[in-house]
């Protein structure tokens, strides 16, 4: 690649003083000048003669497009058709017809219509020959269709011909004249016409019937689903949580229901804690508020987040309190890793470093203390240095790091002297133990370190 | 503009030529001076179709973005708007009409293009706020299959996946077999019909259906192709949740390809000219058509990354040595030749020039740890490596938020190579991801779940070993440089659909019949009539041209390995495909996903 390069940069060069005009035939947005899109810009900015239009224009001078030979399109060869009755051919036909010479006769006969077709005023059509003619985009009268036997055969015959446009017509026209409970009590055993229904009352926000619709249809699992879905369309946090409270009741799966329970749950915790700490913020007595201004409110957050925000804010609180990350981890039942790695991430953050200490020490029952991570030391490492923690910080946590090629690694990305330096002595590698040496600062205590590791380790040999 | 159409087996000129007419009538019916008010979503699709100029001749003076408000002032006596059926588009195009003011004269007439389809739906919304009457001529464009290159047709139909399996709107499928009828008016009718899927299966029967609903009627024309293959995308969900290894996949999978254009940072185009050096970067990102037409990147688009530095070294070391040779240019002759090649190779330096930075921006990303860490993942789970438990890097991933859909893609992708995860397993993903990212999105794990895609191991059997061997999808040594079977394109991993068209090819179904039926839907096959005289006589060593149509989007990938299987030497088939979007793992999981309104902040 870089030799390609090269190459390109090098040929600039050699452009540049054979001094011949740029051949580029687009804008610099990249449309070819001529496209729709770039047009579009083009005539609606024309009027603002900006430097962008005039360099466009230049370019439409020198474009390569000019110099195609223009599409033969003055005159159209639909006119020549016109005699016959356009109504005859169909749409297709005549453009297609156009093509060559030998138009007509090859292309037309696979697409000339059926001679039913002629009779466009007939008002006697099949409930097939009904569909048929809407989908063809032809408008008819649905009215005949007038006993429920007719109606239900015209569903069918659209839902055969699998065309969304005429399916949804034809339930508008049952919607209209049919009784509530018998369209719902069809629709029960005709699942796709179903779900164009619902897919039609949804777009155009007839929410009452769909809700009816839905709770109807509650043996239908989905559908429990679609009506859990309009919560989002609640602005209003108190109106969304009471929304919710009433779908914990809906017949969901036994994993959704817990799912959605929680939903609750946490959205009606997230409006105790909002009010409380916007409380707080204002009165402006808290001084972690005052150091870190909250950039957004917690309402409608990620459980993961709102975790994170509640070690930032309320780490140090019982766990009697709402707010408290153990009551938060208890009620959601929180993993011990999602919990460690949020409260670490949030902990380091705050530069807390007592506190991430805390994180992992384990006290046994004869009282020794024991560092252990649920998530790998390696892992905490990295979320320590990617929130600027101190080396001394780091070290601590780098030398607990298991494997030794992983510790080894971390350590001289992070600048672990002193972790490196005893891995190699525990290792004995007397030759990378020499060769670190000139990663340290000379003169420094690292240096003198090494240099005695060494001499120990000769005199240990001989 | 439209030369790269021509250049494959089948020429697609025809085809956009048949839409470009189509497009000149009904501006035509518009009499007089227009102005076109476009859904945007259309202009990608469009722009393959028709340039400004062709709008221009038929007297399309202004173009507008369609959006609330009032209109904007142009001095023109029609207004045509370019939509979509869609209802949020109707509201936006009622808010225009009613603005619109009455009092001024002459009066601007109103028309609707619908594309592809006029809906009812539609008409009746428009109806019911009072401003159906004000449109002139309501008229719908079939851009079923709108072609992309000399290979590819695509109906850029971004929803057609999520209304087929999880909405059951089998609408796209309608559309897609009238895109069929189309290319069969334009090249003839398809005598045999393959196919493997719930959604293949209606498709083939909507076809035989609309044939029969022109009886007594025969198409005359030489059949171009000889096999249709319908593939449904759920017959393989594996292939688009890896990440693709070739250059044009690896460019979509990171920047995204639209409508053949892509979006690149400006930084690595600055152009470096003297006189103007630093002068001022640009913020704008650089936007490039790639396609076939360029010569370099049709050489280079479906290798394996690993291979493209060598080519494009070898390239610049061509062009250098051209350029050098105007220095023994002596004669007069001799350097009128040179200068005659020099816009060509212009051309070929600037596009040299432009695929060298790519390959270095996808170098960058490709080199990262994190890039390196999801491949091997990826692969240990394709090749069927502790597919059963929790995956240590996924858990990883989750707790440093990465972002939502790179975890999905992962999940999905061990469910799939699971016959789905273990109860226990799945039930541990969804806790962490609602609890990390949101409980909302028990939506989008409910309909990937719909979808196939993330399920709980219901037969308790792994079915996968036996598909993964039975269709050799996990090559071990595979050879990037000069590949020698498709499983170079994912580094290992042999794309599920298209072994299926591979061994369709030779030695047929009949083969692998047992695999077939661990995998969904039915499989068939499906005879057209041919009158005698269009029968082919098969010239000895002519390929054989088969369509395969890819029902829920294809990947770049996937279409590097027919393209690859075209090229065999001794293959006897050459592809052309055809989708209802082109996907890539991560903007095929969003479409999946709900939309969830943005948070307020």
């Amino acid at each position: 690649l870089k030799e390609s390069k090269r190459a390109v940069n090098s040929l600039r060069d050699i452009v540049d003083d054979d001094d011949d005009d740029d051949l580029e035939r687009v804008s610099w947005s990249g449309e070819p000048v001529g496209s729709i899109s770039w047009s579009i810009k083009e005539t609606t900015s024309s009027s603002t003669s900006s430097l962008e239009g005039r360099d466009s224009n230049l370019q439409k001078g020198s474009s390569s497009y000019a110099a195609f030979p223009k599409q033969v399109s003055s005159y159209s060869l639909s006119s020549l058709f016109k005699g016959e009755g356009p109504h005859v051919l169909s749409y297709l036909c005549l453009s297609l017809s156009a093509l060559s010479d030998t138009g007509v006769k090859n292309y037309a006969p696979e697409l000339r219509r059926p001679k039913a077709e002629y009779k466009d005023y007939s008002s006697d059509w099949s409930p097939k020959d009904t569909v048929r003619r809407m989908q063809r985009g032809k408008v008819c009268s649905l009215e005949r269709f007038r006993s429920l036997q007719d109606k239900l055969v015209l569903l069918d015959e659209a839902v055969a011909g699998h065309d969304g446009n005429v399916i949804t017509a034809v339930l508008i026209f049952l919607k209209r004249t049919l009784r509530r409970e018998i369209l719902f009590r069809e629709l029960e055993v005709r699942q796709v016409a179903l779900c164009h229904l619902i897919h039609f009352l949804k777009e155009s926000g007839e929410q009452k019937l769909l809700l009816d619709l839905l709770r109807l249809c509650f043996f239908f699992f989905s559908l429990q689903l679609s009506q859990y879905r309009e919560h989002l369309n609640i602005q209003d946090v108190e109106k969304r949580r009471e929304f919710l409270k009433g779908c914990i009741g809906l017949p969901f799966s036994a994993e959704d229901t817990s799912h959605i329970q929680d939903h609750y749950t946490l959205l009606e915790r997230q409006i105790i804690i909002e009010a409380s700490d916007r409380h707080l913020e204002m009165a402006g007595q808290s001084e972690i508020f005052q150091k870190y201004p909250r950039k957004a409110s917690i309402l409608n957050m990620p459980l993961v987040t709102t975790l994170f925000y509640s070690c930032f804010y309320h780490y140090t609180e019982a766990e009697g309190t709402f707010s408290s990350p153990t009551n938060l981890k208890k009620t959601f039942k929180i993993p011990d890793k999602q919990y460690v790695l949020t409260a670490l991430a949030a902990r380091a953050k705050l530069r807390a470093w007592d506190d991430v200490d805390a994180l992992f020490t384990t006290k046994n029952w004869l009282g020794y203390t024991k560092k252990k991570a649920p998530i790998g030391f390696h892992r905490v490492v990295e979320i320590l240095q990617r929130n600027n923690a101190p080396v001394q910080v780091l070290q601590e946590y780098v030398r607990l790091v298991e494997d030794v090629e992983t510790r080894l690694n971390l350590a001289t990305k992070y600048k672990c002297h002193d972790v490196v330096i005893e891995t190699y002595r525990d290792l004995k590698d007397r030759i990378q133990l020499t060769a670190y040496k000139c990663k340290v600062e000379r003169g420094s205590a690292d240096e003198e370190k090494i240099n005695s590791i060494l001499n120990n380790m000769v005199r240990n040999t001989y | 503009m439209a030369a790269h159409l021509s250049s494959g087996r089948v020429n697609l000129t025809a085809l956009r030529e048949a839409g470009r007419r189509e497009l000149r009538e009904f501006l035509d019916k518009c009499a007089g001076s227009k102005a076109i008010v476009w859904d945007e979503y259309l202009t990608g699709p469009f722009g393959l179709i028709a340039q400004y100029s062709l709008l221009k001749e038929h007297e399309v003076e202004k173009m507008f973005t369609l959006k609330p408000g009032r209109l904007p002032q142009a001095d023109v006596k029609n207004i045509i708007f370019f939509v979509r059926p869609r209802l949020e588009l109707m509201d936006i195009i009622t808010d225009n009409v009613l603005r619109e003011d009455r009092g001024r004269s002459p009066q601007r007439d109103f028309h609707i293009l619908f594309v592809p389809r006029r809906s009812l739906l539609c008409e009746q919304w428009l109806k019911e706020q009072g401003v159906l009457g004000s449109f002139i001529h309501r008229e719908q464009y079939s851009l079923d299959l709108i072609p992309f290159d000399g290979d590819l047709l695509s109906m850029e139909s971004e929803s057609a996946f999520k209304e087929c399996y999880l909405e059951s709107d089998q609408t796209s499928l309608y559309h897609a077999a009238k895109g069929l009828m189309t290319l069969q008016a334009l090249y003839g009718t398809i005598p045999q019909i393959f196919g493997k899927g719930e959604c293949a299966r209606h498709v083939a029967n909507m076809m035989i259906r609309m044939k029969r609903e022109f009886p007594g009627s025969q198409n005359s024309i030489f059949p171009v192709f000889d096999t249709l293959l319908l593939l449904d995308r759920n017959v393989d969900l594996l292939t688009p949740l890896a990440t693709q290894l070739t250059y044009e996949g690896l460019i979509d999978e990171i920047y995204g390809i639209q409508n053949t254009y892509v979006k690149l940072p400006p930084e690595k185009f600055a152009l470096k000219k003297q006189g103007e050096g630093g002068k001022d970067l640009p913020t704008e990102p650089k936007k490039l058509q790639l396609n076939s037409a360029e010569e370099l990147y049709a050489e280079i688009r479906d290798k394996n990354f690993n291979a493209v530095g060598s080519v494009l070294s070898k390239k610049a070391k061509i062009i250098s040595a051209a350029f050098e040779e105007r220095h023994h240019a002596k004669t007069v002759g001799e350097i009128k030749q040179f200068v005659s090649q020099l816009p060509h190779m212009q051309a070929a330096r600037s596009s040299l020039a432009n695929h060298t930075s790519i390959a270095e921006l996808i170098k960058d990303i490709t080199t990262s740890e994190d890039f390196f860490d999801n491949l091997t993942v990826e692969q240990e789970f394709m090749s069927g490596i502790d597919t059963d438990k929790v995956n240590n890097y996924i858990e990883d991933c989750i707790a440093q938020k990465h972002p939502l859909i790179k975890i999905l893609r992962l999940v999905c992708l061990q469910s799939v190579c699971n016959s789905g995860l273990k109860q226990k397993v799945l039930d541990h993903y969804k806790r962490e991801i609602l609890q990390t990212y949101g409980y909302e999105h028990i939506l989008t794990l409910n309909n990937l779940e719909k979808a196939g895609l993330l399920k709980p191991q219901t037969s308790g059997r792994n079915n996968y070993p036996t598909i993964r061997k039975t269709l050799r999808l996990w090559m071990d040594d595979v050879n990037e440089q000069n590949p020698n079977d498709i499983s170079y394109v994912y580094s290992g991993y042999a794309p599920l659909s298209v072994r299926l068209a591979q061994l369709l090819a030779r030695p047929g179904w009949r083969s692998i019949e047992e695999v077939l039926k661990m995998l969904p839907g039915p499989h068939f096959e499906e005879r057209q009539q041919l009158p005698t005289g269009l029968q082919k006589k098969r010239q000895h060593g002519e390929n054989r041209v088969t369509l395969v149509f890819f029902l829920g989007g294809v990947t770049y990938a996937e279409i590097a390995a027919l393209r690859f299987l075209s090229q065999m030497e001794d293959g006897g088939t050459e592809y052309v495909i055809a989708t209802t979007k082109l996907i890539n793992g991560t903007s095929w999981i969003k479409s999946l996903m709900e939309k969830l309104e943005p948070a307020p902040f």
